[in-house]
């Protein structure tokens, strides 16, 4: 049986993961099968990170992140959770190949998922013009007139990015102002194939086999129009994954996993949550490295409690661990290590 | 048996003419879930060496055909059978999820 387990590769997973196999944890991570590293696996230039001053890409720095985690013992592994069972002692994690592992405590930093629109055509049009990912697909959009939808950072930066294939960009926005950051919005404004759409949302993507426009509607006096478009990328937002922890952990009316105040701790013993999965505001790079570091930290003072509880069956009691000591034979190696 | 790459110029015989089902992943290496499913397609290919053929083609070096099958977004897996397209699998999935969509390959 493991100390703890990552589930999730993200900056949240990766310094958690640095942390723990820094204190001797041993930490198993659960990378997942195609979506190594990460949000920022998709995105380009990364220039709040702090460290980087002419900037980092994105996937460079998630690498690294992995890098650095795996110099320190970690081992990871590419497969995906398809179970949890987070109650009592022993935590299971089964994976997509079948296997099962188990632990004492697990880290979960899952992140989150591109929200939808929730439009009958998006599905539909899936890959053929509907989009969520402007560096993968940007390039298929040369000389094309395009739209993206949103007014988040994350909109801004498609946008922009997408002017270096398109002839020109829409950017769509619910408002008549921006949720993204100054600069981003600065760039933005300055380039001269973006158009901004303002008190706008779209109600419907039109296109049999691929998209041809936009069925818009203003927030402002309720009038629809069409657009031609031929491409549509959304950038609304995220929404934290959180199927797998579904009746399993309590979550928040944001719908993030709910933790103990300013710590990772959530509803069930020994299972702490770190990154997007719990945070509804800032969603930052370096604030889920932040907090998967406090996760491991968290993790840490939790083992260090079990292994002494182990010796004191009222203290096992209070940590709601008593029903189950982890095997010494197994442990004992690691427990040494933790003590060291 | 990897996954191994077909172009434009072979396109006709790699995959047209083929015999049976190929399935085509259209690709490219500044496209990072692409590089996430690679290994993925090329396990599929090592489980079931004489149920399907998987080809790789860079869009990159072949934009005629990425526009001929109007590809707008990758990666982009399409099985091709009797030189139609049967199925098309769109974004990087986990393996089982992609053993799912070819179940009727692979069965």
């Amino acid at each position: 049986m493991r100390q703890v387990i990552i589930i999730g590769s993200g900056p949240a997973g990766f310094t958690a993961a640095i942390y723990a196999a820094r204190a001797n944890l041993e930490p198993l991570v659960v990378a997942s099968s195609v979506e190594v590293g990460g949000e920022l696996m998709n995105t380009t230039d990364v220039e709040n990170f702090p460290g980087f001053p002419d900037g980092i890409q994105g996937p460079e720095l998630m690498d690294k992140m992995q890098k650095q985690a795996e110099r320190f013992g970690a081992e990871i592994l590419y497969d995906d959770v398809v179970e949890l069972d987070l109650e009592g002692p022993v935590k299971t994690v089964k994976l997509g190949s079948g296997a099962v592992h188990e632990a004492s405590s697990v880290i979960f930093a899952t992140g989150s998922a591109y929200r939808k629109l929730g439009l009958p055509g998006e599905e539909r049009l899936s890959g053929r013009g509907v989009s969520w990912c402007a560096t993968c697909d940007g390039f298929f959009f040369r000389e094309r007139t395009i739209a993206v939808v949103g007014g988040g950072d994350s909109a801004m930066e498609e946008a922009t990015f997408l002017t270096r294939f398109a002839s020109k960009v829409y950017v769509i926005h619910r408002k008549d102002s921006l949720r993204a950051s100054k600069i981003m919005q600065d760039r933005a404004f300055a380039n001269e194939k973006i158009e901004f759409v303002w008190n706008t949302e779209v109600v419907d993507i039109l296109g049999e086999d691929a998209v041809t426009g936009a069925l818009l509607r203003s927030t402002v006096d309720g009038s629809t129009r069409e657009l031609p478009l031929e491409g549509l990328f959304v950038a609304i937002g995220n929404d934290p994954r959180t199927h797998l922890v579904h009746g399993k952990l309590e979550l928040t009316p944001e719908g993030t996993i709910w933790v103990d105040g300013r710590s990772s701790r959530t509803s069930e013993s020994g299972v702490f949550a770190a990154g997007d999965v719990i945070d509804p505001t800032y969603r930052q790079a370096v604030t889920a490295a932040g907090s998967g570091t406090v996760a491991s930290l968290d993790a840490e003072h939790f083992l260090a409690a079990l292994e002494q509880a182990a010796g004191d069956p009222q203290l096992a009691e209070a940590l709601e661990v008593a029903t189950e000591t982890p095997d010494p034979a197994t442990d004992e190696p690691e427990t040494a290590h933790a003590a060291a | 048996m990897t996954a191994k790459a077909t172009t434009s110029a072979t396109w006709e015989q790699d995959v047209l003419q083929a015999e049976g089902p190929v399935l085509v992943d259209f690709w490219a290496a500044w496209c990072g879930p692409c590089r996430m499913v690679a290994p993925v397609l090329d396990e599929i290919q090592a489980d079931n060496p004489d149920k399907i053929t998987v080809l790789k083609l860079n869009v990159d070096e072949n934009p005629d055909l990425a526009m001929k099958y109007q590809i707008t977004s990758i990666p982009a897996m399409k099985v091709f059978n009797k030189g139609q397209v049967e199925t098309t699998i769109i974004g990087a999935k986990p393996k089982y999820a992609i053993e799912h969509d070819l179940a009727a390959y692979l069965a």
